[in-house]
C-alpha cells in the first residue's frame, strides 16, 4: 500500500511520472517494446506496426476531442492528407522519409487549421458535421485530382529509405513507427503541462469561461486543430510507407468513426486511454479473425459471418462502453491499479 | 441548355426531395423532443426496407400488407432503441449520445448483413408502372408514386402535430421540458413516442427510397444526405426540414445528372459548409443563446 503521496512543489505535481514505481514500469515497457520485434513472428510485427500508427492518430484526435472538447469526424481525411503528401513527395522528389513525414505533418496541420476556422462560430455537434463535410471534400479531392493523387487508382510508392537502408519489411518499419509513437505520446503528455495544454482543457470545460480568463479562443482552438492534424498527418504518412499504396478508399468515413470510437472506448481526455483504446480497437478485429479461423473446421460458414459480426461487435463496444463505462478502458486500468495500491484494504 | 432535360431532372429531384423531407421530418421530431442527433436514421430506414423485403419477397405477402408491417417494425425498432440505449444516456454530453447512435448504426448494419447477406437486393415492385407525365415532362412512376405517398403521410404528420393531444405534448416538451413536466405531461412517454413516430416516418421513406434505387447494407449512407438537410433547414424546424429536404433532393439530383454521380455529395456538402459559416443554426432553426 502506498501512502503519504503529498506533493510539495508544483514541479512534483506536474510531473509525468510521480513515483519511482511508475518510472520502473515504464522503463520495463520500453524494454519490452525494444525486444518485441526480435521475438515476435511476422504477424505480431504487423499488428505492432498497426497499433503504433493507430496510437499516433488516436492521440492526435484525443488532443482535439478529449482535451479541447472539439468533436472531429475528419480524422481520416487529415490522415489522407498526410499519406498523399508522403506518397507524392516520395514519387516525385525522392526525399528521405524523415523529411517527407515532417512535411506530411505540416501539410495536414495546415489543412486542419483551414477546417478549424469555422470552429469559433460553430461548436459541438455542428462542428462535428463541419468536419464531416471537410472529410467529404477531402475524399472528393483525393478521388478527382488525378494529376496529383492518381485518382481512384491512387499512388504506389517505394519503401522508405534513409542512409542507404530500405525500410521494406515490417521489422524495419517497426523501428520507425513505434519509437515515433512513444515520442509523440510523450510530447502530447508534455503539452498538457504547459500553458497551451492548460488552455485546451479550459476551453473543453467551458469555452466562455476560458475566454473570460483571457484565453484567445480562436487561436487556441486552431492550435488544437493544427496539433491534432499534425499527429494525423504523421500517422497517415506512416500508413503510406507501411502499405506503400494510397487510394481514396484507404481513408473512408468509417475510419474517422473508428478513431473517435477508439478515443471513447479508451477514455476521453486521457492519453493512456487513447493508447489503450487504439490498441484494443485494432486488436479486436484481429482476435475475431483468429476465432473465425479456429471455428472454420467445425462451422464451414464461419468466415461468411465474420464481417457482420465485426460490425455488430464494433457497435456494441461503442454503445456498451458509453452506457456502462463512460470513462473507458483508462478507468478500468485505474481501478486495477487502485486495487494493488490499497491492498490489503478495500478500495 | 436543354430545358426539357433540365425540367425532367428537376422534377425527379423534387420528388426525391419530398422523400428527403419526410426522413428529415422524422429526424427533426426526434431532435425536437429529445435533443438527440440520430446518426442511425439511415440504418433504421434500411432495416425497415429489409423487413419489407422479407415480408413481400420472402413470405410473398401482398405489398400493401407488407408495407404497413415493415413500417410498424421500423417504428418498434425506434421505440426499443430509445428505451434500451438512448434513455440510459439521459443527461450525458451530446457527443456521447451521438456516438451511441453511431454504434447503433453499426450494429444494425451488422445485423442486416447477418440475416440478409451483404449482396444488393431488389425490392419486389409494388407501385403502378404507367409512366407519369406532368405537362410534357416524364417522371419515373416509382418516384412519382413514392412522392405522393410520402407527401400524404407528411401532411398527416403536420396536422397531427398541430392539432392532436400527442402533438401538443411533443411541442410542449420541446419548448420547455420542466414546464411540460409540471403540467402533467408524461415526458418519458413523449420521448418514446418521438422515437416511434420519427422512426415511422423514416421507415416509410426507407421502403419508398429502396423501391426506386435498390437495397444494400450501404443504404444507410442516405443518412448523410438527411444530415445535410436538417442542418441546412435548422435542426429543430419542421418547416426548415420540408424546404431544405426538397431543395437538397433537387440539388443532389441535378448535380448528379450534369456533373456525374461523384459530385452529388460534394455539391450538397458545399451548401452545408456555406450555411454553417453564414447561419450556423440553419435557415429556420432557433438561435440558442448561451450563458455561463
Amino acid at each position: 500500500m502506498r501512502i503519504g503521496d503529498a506533493k510539495q512543489t508544483y514541479e512534483a505535481d506536474e510531473a509525468i511520472w510521480t513515483t519511482s514505481t511508475q518510472k520502473f514500469w515504464f522503463g520495463l515497457f520500453l524494454l519490452f517494446l525494444l525486444v518485441f520485434p526480435f521475438m515476435a513472428d511476422s504477424y505480431l510485427l504487423y499488428l505492432g506496426c498497426l497499433v503504433g500508427i493507430a496510437v499516433i492518430s488516436t492521440t492526435g484526435l484525443n488532443i482535439l476531442t478529449g482535451f479541447t472538447g472539439l468533436i472531429s469526424l475528419g480524422q481520416a481525411g487529415f490522415m489522407g492528407v498526410g499519406a498523399y503528401t508522403v506518397a507524392w513527395l516520395s514519387v516525385n522528389t525522392g526525399l528521405p522519409f524523415p523529411v517527407t513525414l515532417l512535411l506530411a505533418g505540416f501539410m495536414a496541420a495546415a489543412v486542419g487549421i483551414l477546417v478549424g476556422l469555422p470552429s469559433l462560430r460553430v461548436k459541438g455537434l455542428y462542428l462535428a458535421i463541419a468536419t464531416l463535410a471537410a472529410g467529404v471534400f477531402l475524399h472528393f479531392i483525393f478521388a478527382e485530382w488525378e494529376s496529383v493523387t492518381g485518382g481512384m487508382g491512387g499512388l504506389s510508392l517505394e519503401p522508405a529509405h534513409l542512409f542507404g537502408w530500405s525500410f521494406q519489411s515490417d521489422f524495419m518499419m517497426y523501428f520507425v513507427i513505434v519509437p515515433l509513437a512513444v515520442l509523440m505520446v510523450l510530447a502530447a503528455a508534455n503539452v498538457f503541462r504547459t500553458r497551451i495544454g492548460r488552455a485546451f482543457i479550459a476551453i473543453r470545460d467551458r469555452d466562455i469561461s476560458a475566454e473570460i480568463l483571457g484565453i484567445d479562443l480562436l487561436r487556441y482552438k486552431l492550435m488544437s486543430f493544427a496539433l491534432s492534424s499534425f499527429y494525423a498527418g504523421i500517422a497517415g504518412g506512416l500508413f503510406a510507407y507501411f502499405y506503400r499504396v494510397v487510394t481514396p478508399e484507404s481513408f473512408p468515413l468509417s475510419m474517422s468513426i473508428f478513431y473517435l470510437a477508439a478515443v471513447i472506448v479508451g477514455g476521453m481526455g486521457n492519453l493512456l486511454g487513447g493508447i489503450l483504446g487504439a490498441a484494443f480497437m485494432t486488436l479486436v478485429p484481429e482476435a475475431l479473425k483468429l476465432l473465425t479461423s479456429a471455428l472454420t473446421p467445425f462451422y464451414p460458414n464461419a468466415p461468411v459471418f465474420m464481417s457482420p459480426m465485426l460490425e455488430i461487435i464494433f457497435g456494441a463496444l461503442i454503445v456498451g462502453f458509453l452506457i456502462f463505462e463512460p470513462h473507458g478502458l483508462a478507468e478500468i486500468w485505474h481501478r486495477i491499479r487502485r486495487f494493488f495500491h490499497l491492498w490489503p484494504f478495500r478500495n | 441548355m436543354d430545358w426539357m432535360f433540365f425540367g425532367e431532372i428537376s422534377l425527379a429531384g423534387l420528388a426525391m426531395g419530398g422523400l428527403y423531407a419526410l426522413i428529415a421530418l422524422g429526424f427533426v421530431i426526434i431532435y425536437k423532443a429529445t435533443r438527440v442527433i440520430n446518426f442511425a436514421i439511415g440504418e433504421i430506414m434500411m432495416f425497415a426496407a429489409y423487413l419489407f423485403l422479407a415480408f413481400a419477397g420472402g413470405m410473398e405477402m401482398s405489398a400493401w400488407i407488407a408495407l404497413p408491417l415493415a413500417v410498424l417494425g421500423g417504428s418498434i425498432l425506434g421505440g426499443v432503441i430509445e428505451k434500451t440505449m438512448i434513455r440510459p444516456m439521459l443527461g450525458e454530453s451530446p457527443i456521447s449520445v451521438v456516438m451511441v447512435t453511431i454504434g447503433i448504426a453499426s450494429i444494425l448494419v451488422g445485423l442486416v448483413e447477418f440475416i440478409w447477406t451483404a449482396d444488393p437486393q431488389l425490392l419486389p415492385s409494388f407501385l403502378p408502372r404507367e409512366p407519369v407525365f406532368i405537362g410534357d415532362l416524364y417522371l419515373a412512376p416509382k418516384i412519382a408514386y413514392g412522392f405522393l405517398i410520402g407527401a400524404a403521410v407528411l401532411i398527416v404528420y403536420l396536422l397531427y402535430f398541430r392539432f392532436s393531444r400527442g402533438g401538443v405534448a411533443l411541442r410542449a416538451t420541446a419548448s420547455d421540458q420542466a414546464a411540460a413536466y409540471s403540467m402533467g405531461i408524461n415526458v418519458r412517454r413523449v420521448f418514446n413516442m418521438a422515437w416511434v413516430f420519427g422512426s415511422l416516418a423514416a421507415s416509410l421513406a426507407g421502403v419508398l427510397v429502396a423501391a426506386t434505387g435498390g437495397l444494400s447494407p450501404q443504404f444507410g449512407i442516405i443518412g448523410l444526405s438527411v444530415l445535410v438537410v436538417v442542418i441546412v433547414g435548422g435542426l429543430d424546424s419542421i418547416l426548415g426540414a420540408l424546404i431544405a429536404g426538397v431543395f437538397i433532393g433537387w440539388l443532389e439530383t441535378v448535380a448528379g445528372a450534369y456533373f456525374g454521380g461523384e459530385y452529388r455529395m460534394p455539391a450538397t456538402f458545399l451548401v452545408l459548409a456555406v450555411i454553417l459559416v453564414i447561419r450556423p443554426y440553419g435557415l429556420f432553426g432557433t438561435h440558442e443563446i448561451e450563458r455561463v
